[in-house]
C-alpha cells in the first residue's frame, strides 16, 4: 500500500459552499485538517480610501455594500459615529425607525445565513422558505427607501424619509392573474406598519417551521453538534462578537451593555449558548430572530401612537423640505451647501458600534475638521471571526469546514471591504 | 467627562505614570497615547490586571497622518475671483496621478500610527491606544499577537494598507491586496486610482497589467470651515429644539 502524505487542497474561490470568493488552503491529512489557512481580499474595493475622497453623507451607500444582507445596519454604524462627532441630536421617532429597521434586517441576516448554512450542510428546502420571507422584508426595503437591498435610508440626524401610508401594490399581468395578484395584495392594503404587523404575525409561525425542520434534525445535528467548539476563553482571544461570543456562553448584546437609540426601552432576551458548537450558535441565532419580532412589534406600537418628525431640523447637517428651499432664500442656501460641499466635522475621533446581526460593526472615524473624512475604518465582525477559521477546523474533517463557514456567518462584502 | 471614564484616566495615570505619553478624551472617549517601546508591558496589564481587565482587542488599524489638515481650498472669504478661485488645488492626496508627488508633507517623524480598540466585558467600557512609529521610512511597531490572538490578522492588514512593520509577527504577509501587489495602497501619496490597471489580452491569451488610463476626478473640494456653526461648544438653535 502507498505511503499517505500530507497534501494541501484548494478550496474555493469559486466554490458554492465558500459563501462568496473566500479561498482557503487546506493542508490536509488525509481527510483531516491539519493546518487552513483563508486567503481573503478578492472582493477588496478600498471602501475606506474611497470614504477619504468623499464629503460624508455620499459614503452612506458604500456602506450598504459592506455586508450586503445587513445593509441598514452598516449605515447605522456609519452614521453613529458621525453623529458622535457631530453631536447632532436624532428625533425620537427617528431613532424608534432605527431601532425597528435594524431588526428587520436582523431578520433578513440570519435568514440569509439559516438558509445558505443549511443548503451547505444538505437542506435544501430552509434555502426556499427563508427566501420567502426575505422577500417581504425586501419588499419593506423598497417601501420606505425605493430599493430592495442598498437603501442608503439613514442619514446623518435621522432617516431620509418617514415610513410610508401605503404599500406598493402587485399588479395583474401576463404572468399573473388578478386574482392571484389580488391575494398578493391582500396584507398590503394598509400602511409600511400595518404591513409590518401582519409580518410579525405570521413570523413565528414560520420559525416553527424551520425548527420542525433542524432543531431535531437527525443530519443537522450531527454535522453541526460537538462541530467548531470555541470557549469562552478563546472567543475573546479570537476576538468574536455577537452571535459567535453568545454561543459560547457569553452574555453580551450591545444592545443591553451599551445601549444606543432606543434599546434601553425595548424588551427583550439575550439568548445565550451552553457548549459553545455549531449547533448552540444555531439556536442562538434562532432564538434572536424570534428576540427581533419582539423589538419590532413593540416599534411598531410606539410608531402608531407617535407621529412625528424623522429627520433633525439642523440644516446645516440635513437639506430642509423641498417647499423651504423653493420659498426661503436660507434654505435655498443650505440646499446648495449641503450637496455641494457637504457639512465639516469637528476635529477629533470617534469610534461607534452596533450589535450588528454578525457582532459588533464598528465605525473608526477620524476627521481632521475638513468635509471628508481623514480615515475612515470599519471594524467588521466577520473579518475577526474568519480569522479564527484555522483554530477551527484544525482537526476536523473536511466535511465541517463548510458547517464552519456557515456558522460563522460569513459575508465577503464586509471582510474585504 | 463621566464617572466612570474619569476613574479609568486616574487609575490609568497611577498605574502607568509616565509610561503614557497623553491620557485624552473627547466624546465620551478615551484615547491613549504612548511609545512602540512601552506598548507591549502596558498591552499585557492592561489585559490581566483586576482594575482594567481589557480582554478583547475590538480593532486595530493603521493611520498615515502625512496629509492631515491639508485642504485643496483656503478661503475663509468670499473672493472676487469668482468660481474659479478653489480650482488651482495643486498634487493633494485626492488629485495624485501616476508618478506625482505631493505638494506638502505634515507630521514628519510622526506619519504612521497604529490605533487599538479595547474593550473590557467586566467593566464594560473601551479605550484607545494610538502609538506612532518613529520613523517614517521604516515604521516599526512591535506585536501585540501574544497578548490578543487575534491582533495576527488585524496586523496584516495594517501591514498591507500601510507598510507598517510588526517586529515579532508570526506570519506577515499582504491579505486584503492582489497576489504580487506592488505598494501600500492606503497611503495618502498612493493614487485613489492606483498605479495599474489589469484587463484580458486576447492576442497574449492572458491577463496583462498596464499603467492606469483613468484620471483622478474630484467633485467636491475638500474644505475645512471654521465659522462659528462648526463650533461644538455652542450647537445650533435648531439641534437645542430638536432635543
Amino acid at each position: 500500500m502507498p505511503e499517505i502524505k500530507n497534501y494541501t487542497l484548494n478550496f474555493g474561490p469559486q466554490h458554492p459552499a465558500a459563501h462568496g470568493v473566500l479561498r482557503l488552503v487546506l493542508e490536509m491529512d488525509g481527510e483531516v485538517i491539519q493546518r487552513a489557512d483563508p486567503h481573503i481580499g478578492l472582493l477588496h474595493r478600498g471602501t475606506e480610501k474611497l470614504a477619504e475622497s468623499k464629503p460624508y453623507n455620499q459614503t452612506i451607500g458604500y456602506m450598504d455594500r459592506l455586508d450586503y444582507v445587513s445593509m441598514m445596519c452598516n449605515e447605522h454604524g456609519y452614521v453613529l459615529a458621525i453623529e458622535k462627532l457631530l453631536g447632532v441630536d436624532v428625533p425620537i421617532r427617528a431613532q424608534y425607525i432605527r431601532v425597528m429597521f435594524d431588526e428587520i434586517t436582523r431578520i433578513l441576516n440570519h435568514l440569509m445565513w439559516i438558509g445558505t448554512h443549511a443548503l451547505d450542510v444538505g437542506a435544501m428546502t430552509m434555502f426556499l422558505y427563508a427566501f420567502r420571507e426575505r422577500e417581504d422584508l425586501m419588499d419593506l426595503y423598497e417601501a420606505v427607501s425605493g430599493a430592495r437591498m442598498h437603501a442608503t435610508y439613514y442619514r446623518p440626524g435621522g432617516v431620509a424619509r418617514d415610513l410610508p401610508n401605503a404599500m406598493p401594490q402587485y399588479l395583474e399581468s401576463r404572468w399573473r392573474t388578478k386574482k392571484e395578484a389580488d391575494s398578493l395584495n391582500e396584507n398590503r392594503q394598509g400602511s409600511l406598519l400595518d404591513f409590518t404587523e401582519d409580518f410579525t404575525n405570521r413570523f413565528p409561525g414560520y420559525i416553527d417551521e424551520y425548527e420542525t425542520l433542524l432543531t431535531d434534525n437527525r443530519i443537522w445535528k450531527q454535522r453541526t453538534v460537538g462541530i467548531g467548539v470555541v470557549s469562552p476563553e478563546r472567543a475573546f482571544q479570537l476576538g468574536f462578537t455577537g452571535p459567535m461570543l453568545r454561543g459560547s456562553g457569553v452574555e453580551w448584546d450591545l444592545r443591553k451593555k451599551q445601549p444606543y437609540e432606543v434599546y434601553d426601552r425595548m424588551d427583550f432576551d439575550i439568548p445565550v449558548g451552553t457548549e459553545g458548537d455549531c449547533y448552540d450558535r444555531y439556536l442562538v441565532r434562532v432564538e434572536e430572530m424570534r428576540q427581533s419580532n419582539r423589538i419590532i412589534r413593540q416599534c411598531i406600537k410606539w410608531l402608531r401612537e407617535n407621529p412625528g418628525i424623522v429627520m433633525t431640523e439642523n440644516h446645516k447637517v440635513a437639506a430642509p423640505r423641498r417647499e423651504e428651499i423653493k420659498a426661503d432664500m436660507e434654505g435655498l442656501i443650505h440646499h446648495f451647501k449641503l450637496f455641494t460641499e457637504g457639512y465639516c466635522l469637528p476635529e477629533g475621533e470617534a469610534y461607534a458600534a452596533i450589535e450588528h446581526p454578525k457582532g459588533e460593526f464598528g465605525v473608526y472615524l477620524i476627521s481632521d475638521g475638513a468635509n471628508k473624512p481623514y480615515r475612515v475604518k470599519v471594524r467588521a465582525p466577520g473579518f475577526a471571526h474568519i480569522s479564527s477559521m484555522n483554530e477551527m477546523a484544525s482537526g476536523h474533517m473536511l466535511a465541517d469546514v463548510v458547517a464552519i463557514i456557515g456558522t460563522q456567518d460569513i459575508v465577503f462584502g464586509e471582510i474585504d471591504r | 467627562m463621566s464617572n466612570s471614564l474619569q476613574q479609568l484616566a486616574e487609575s490609568l495615570g497611577e498605574t502607568f505614570a509616565d509610561k503614557l505619553d497623553s491620557v485624552v478624551e473627547n466624546v465620551g472617549e478615551l484615547t491613549v497615547e504612548l511609545s512602540a517601546d512601552n506598548l507591549i508591558e502596558v498591552a499585557t496589564e492592561l489585559r490581566d490586571s483586576e482594575t482594567f481587565a481589557f480582554q478583547q482587542l475590538v480593532d486595530l488599524c493603521g493611520v498615515d497622518y502625512s496629509q492631515y489638515s491639508q485642504t485643496e481650498w483656503q478661503t475663509n472669504d468670499a473672493s472676487r475671483a469668482g468660481f474659479s478661485r478653489g480650482v488651482d488645488a495643486g498634487v493633494t492626496m485626492g488629485r495624485l496621478q501616476f508618478g506625482d508627488e505631493l505638494d506638502s508633507v505634515a507630521n514628519e517623524g510622526r506619519r504612521f500610527a497604529a490605533v487599538y480598540h479595547l474593550i473590557s466585558y467586566r467593566h464594560n467600557r473601551r479605550l484607545r491606544l494610538k502609538v506612532f512609529a518613529s520613523d517614517d521610512a521604516f515604521p516599526v511597531i512591535p506585536t501585540v499577537t501574544d497578548i490578543w490572538r487575534v491582533a495576527d490578522w488585524y496586523e496584516r492588514e495594517a501591514f498591507d494598507l500601510f507598510g507598517i512593520l510588526f517586529s515579532g509577527h508570526p506570519d506577515l504577509r499582504r491579505i486584503l491586496t492582489d497576489y504580487g501587489f506592488v505598494g501600500h495602497p492606503f497611503r495618502k501619496d498612493f493614487p485613489l486610482v492606483g498605479h495599474v490597471e489589469m484587463r484580458y489580452d486576447p492576442e497574449k491569451e492572458r491577463v496583462v497589467y498596464e499603467p492606469v488610463s483613468i484620471e483622478p476626478r474630484v467633485l467636491v473640494p475638500r474644505v475645512k470651515r471654521e465659522d462659528h456653526r462648526y463650533l461644538s461648544d455652542e450647537p445650533s438653535d435648531e439641534a437645542n429644539n430638536n432635543a
